[in-house]
């Protein structure tokens, strides 16, 4: 099984990155899609990345979770550039012959990923406010639950 | 030895440059003693690199501590904690 990994600016389709984890063996299939929430004013998010470490930190993070559960594909695709709310900004799929293993390791993925991987967001409102989004104490609890398994 | 130093984020912006090569001087040994020695140039990296509690440190594209030593590094990068998904 090897991961299918993407950091792009480009739009993606959830229906086709599901309908492709769709593979030989699967049982079950576990999707999570991010969108860009418009809470507060706010008017677009733009997501930086730190080219040449992003691909493989998301690389490292989905062989873990291939070592962790049985899976059949995983993809995940996170996009960076300027956005607007109610786009995509993330996927993860997960497929496995079981329901179990796709649910926990697209969960446990999506955990890492807010915590793990070097994305930052900075939002900009309509009223002209604009900052860089502070990390949250409970994405790195969330992350932590997944530390004893 | 000259490292390839990378800012994201609000340190870039605080830096007003996203890159730059530095020579650290004898006895600058640890990312810790570099980051001091850059606040050390007052302006806007007194100001960014003051809290180190807000900074975090990749070195050759792998998140490191503060304590990990400079020697045969070639890129250090340094970032607010990171806020993806």
């Amino acid at each position: 099984m090897t991961p299918d990994i993407r950091v792009q600016k480009e739009v993606f389709d959830p229906a086709a990155e599901s309908a492709g984890l769709a593979i030989d063996g699967a049982g079950a299939i576990a999707t999570f899609t991010g969108l860009v929430r418009g809470d507060g004013g706010l008017v677009a998010l733009e997501l930086e990345h730190y080219p040449g470490m992003t691909e493989d930190a998301l690389r490292r993070i989905a062989e873990d979770a291939a070592r962790r559960w049985a899976l059949s594909a995983l993809t995940i695709v996170h996009r960076v550039g300027r956005m607007v709310p109610g786009e995509r900004i993330v996927f993860v799929g997960a497929a496995s012959r079981h329901r179990g293993d796709a649910i926990d390791a697209m969960h446990f993925v999506i955990d890492w990923l807010k915590t793990d991987a070097p994305f930052w967001k900075r939002e900009e409102f309509a009223d002209g406010r604009s900052g860089w989004v502070e990390a949250r104490a409970d994405d790195i609890e969330q992350r932590g639950r997944w530390s004893g398994q | 030895m000259a490292i390839e130093l990378l800012y994201f984020a609000w340190v870039r912006e605080a830096l007003g440059r996203d890159a730059e090569t530095i020579e650290p001087p004898d006895g600058v040994e640890t990312v810790d003693a570099l980051i001091d020695w850059l606040a050390a140039r007052g302006g806007g990296y007194a100001e960014a690199l003051a809290d180190k509690e807000r900074l975090r440190v990749a070195i050759d594209q792998e998140f490191a501590g503060f304590d990990a030593p400079l020697a045969g590094v070639r890129e250090i990068a340094l970032f607010p904690p990171v806020t993806g998904g």
